[in-house]
């Protein structure tokens, strides 16, 4: 079974975590742009991360013959420094058309602030304005208010339901945003947001229709396996198969693909310009058929495949 | 014709209807548009063109090397040809061109940075883009450097000889070959030989293959120690390697090196009767 991790944050990951996400089976990813961990305080900062999601980060995963993509936006805590969100939003055109980016991303609520607000609607307008799809992050406090407030506002601001996935959804939301049409991402994290255990519970009670799973990787306690070993969990505990290949693979795919800009043919057969450009070798192509959830020995965490 | 003409020419034959409409329209458009434009325009173009092979023919790539000697865009993708098409095509002097590039590389992805560093040769006040040239030498990606360093008649004309013997020693460093490097037989300079040399003995320390296009630079400036290394590949070398070692000998301005040399007299004749070359040993079969 092939994996698509549609929402992780490579920039903080090592080249281990690259090869054994390529040995897991993951072929391709979508790296949101996020915060650092600390606020940025100028915009320079701000272009230079951007950059090397379309340049250097894009080159480090081609070289272990994983496909990135990425989306591109001003997140929501660092919306609350007006004088750079200002600036960002500024130059945040020059990125939105390039190579690969498949979302305005990722973008939504944190503190819920006035501030995120008028950010929120001004890349809403951006998505509109270039005819892209949003990736929108819900809050991690008061999060059923904050999912449903993202909701209403991208509705209100004319971008169609089929266009927004919504991120981090657990138990609470997951109703609502299926039953007004929206995608709904799930990240399955050690101790905060979802465990996969619970992640099995809710495919069982609303199928594999416009859900999909993530690890949201990045530089605190997160696990880039994430997405084969809830595959792994699924299996084991009865989901069928066709049900976990749409949930970790297929609608994903489906949802970013809208985009135009991530096509499966990209690592099924790639174009030779492609090969010639970027890749030091493809694991399709080498002919490699990684067994579902298989998790490489190296990480001490990696016999653990239940995530509380 | 000149450079701009010849991609024109060369899209408009390749590109569907609703891409070369695109690319005719911005083109004009770009002549008096806004800046905001402008960067958006240079991005969508892998969006609109697509990234198939250019594919020249060969009568295309001789008038290619008419147009500006030295420019050899066989290895060109068509959103890489109309990228340059748009930055020649937007028409701007040598200071409002390098800004605009500067700002373009600050924000480009990967495909865009190979299409500017490609575009070199054909940019206005040539000498101008010394500094842009020299940063991408020093990308990590490897895509790129091949941009600045393979088929590209730039560097030899303007690169300095420390950023021009960085780009050489780089190129063994990451693995790509210094065949398609233009202007390599003639920029070699005795500083580069020694820089090569010293390579070799840090690889050779670590039990490491030694490319044998590294002796291509060497030959020409080998004397005295440098002619004991080459004695060394003729005696422990792998076929291309001894091969390498003896057109680097041939090529040595030293007497000493062509006694070396007839001591194979295997390989000594196989240089005199052009049975090796350096075009074969970076390609070998």
């Amino acid at each position: 079974m092939r994996f698509i991790d549609p929402h992780i944050h490579m920039s903080a990951r090592t080249t281990d975590d690259y090869e054994r996400m390529a040995a897991a089976g993951i072929v391709a990813l979508i790296e949101p742009a996020f915060w650092l961990g600390q606020p940025r305080t100028q915009v320079g900062s701000y272009i230079d991360y951007l950059s090397s999601l379309v340049g250097w980060e894009r080159f480090r995963a081609a070289q272990f013959g994983i496909h990135h993509y990425c989306t591109i936006g001003l997140n929501s805590k660092e919306a609350n420094n007006e004088a750079l969100a200002e600036q960002v939003l500024e130059i945040l055109p020059r990125y939105l058309m390039k190579e690969g980016v498949v979302a305005v991303g990722e973008i939504g609520y944190d503190d819920q602030t006035p501030v995120e607000d008028k950010y929120y609607r001004a890349q809403l307008a951006l998505a509109k304005e270039f005819g892209m799809l949003v990736q929108v992050h819900t809050p991690h406090r008061d999060k059923r208010s904050g999912t449903i407030k993202s909701m209403e506002v991208a509705v209100e601001m004319g971008v169609a339901p089929n266009s927004v996935v919504i991120d981090h959804n657990n138990e609470e939301t997951v109703k609502d945003v299926l039953d007004r049409g929206f995608w709904a991402a799930f990240t399955i994290y050690p101790n905060t947001k979802m465990g996969n255990e619970r992640m099995v519970e809710i495919a069982r009670m609303y199928g594999s229709d416009r859900i999909f799973i993530d690890s949201s990787a990045d530089w605190g306690v997160s696990d880039p396996l994430a997405v084969p070993k809830t595959a792994r969990l699924m299996l084991d505990r009865g989901i069928s198969a066709k049900d976990v290949e749409a949930i970790c693979y297929g609608n994903a795919l489906k949802a970013f693909g809208q985009s135009g800009q991530m096509k499966e043919e990209h690592w099924l057969s790639p174009a030779p310009v492609d090969q010639r450009m970027l890749f030091e070798g493809n694991s399709v192509l080498r002919g490699q058929t990684p067994k579902v959830g298989e998790v490489p020995s190296a990480d001490q965490r990696a016999g653990e495949v239940v995530f509380k | 014709m000149n450079p701009l003409q010849l991609l024109d020419q060369w899209l408009k034959a390749r590109l569907p209807a609703d891409a070369g409409a695109w690319l005719a329209t911005t083109a004009k458009a770009l002549q008096s548009g806004s800046e905001r434009d402008f960067y958006i325009a240079i991005s969508l173009v892998s969006r609109k063109i697509g990234k198939s092979d250019l594919a020249l023919t060969s009568a295309e790539l001789a008038q290619a090397a008419a147009a500006r000697p030295g420019w050899d865009p066989r290895d060109w993708s068509l959103d890489q040809a109309a990228r340059v098409y748009l930055l020649l095509a937007a028409g701007s002097d040598g200071p409002v061109f390098s800004r605009r590039l500067d700002q373009l590389c600050i924000t480009a992805d990967i495909g865009e940075l190979v299409a500017f560093y490609s575009g070199l040769p054909l940019y206005p006040d040539q000498p101008r883009h010394v500094l842009r040239a020299a940063e991408g030498v020093r990308t990590n990606m490897k895509a790129v450097f091949q941009a600045v360093a393979h088929r590209n008649p730039y560097p030899a004309e303007q690169l300095p000889e420390a950023p021009w013997n960085q780009m050489v020693l780089k190129a063994l460093f990451i693995g790509i070959s210094l065949d398609p490097i233009v202007g390599l037989d003639r920029r070699s300079n005795p500083e580069l030989a020694r820089m090569l040399r010293d390579y070799a003995h840090e690889r050779w320390s670590a039990g490491r293959p030694v490319s044998p296009e590294l002796w291509r630079c060497v030959g020409p400036h080998a004397t005295g120690a440098m002619l004991a290394d080459l004695g060394r590949v003729l005696e422990k070398g792998t076929g291309p390697e001894r091969a390498a070692a003896a057109l680097a000998l041939a090529s040595s301005p030293d007497p000493a090196a062509t006694g070396l040399l007839w001591s194979y007299p295997d390989l000594s004749v196989a240089v005199t009767e052009n049975k090796v070359s350096w075009q074969a040993i970076a390609n070998p079969a």
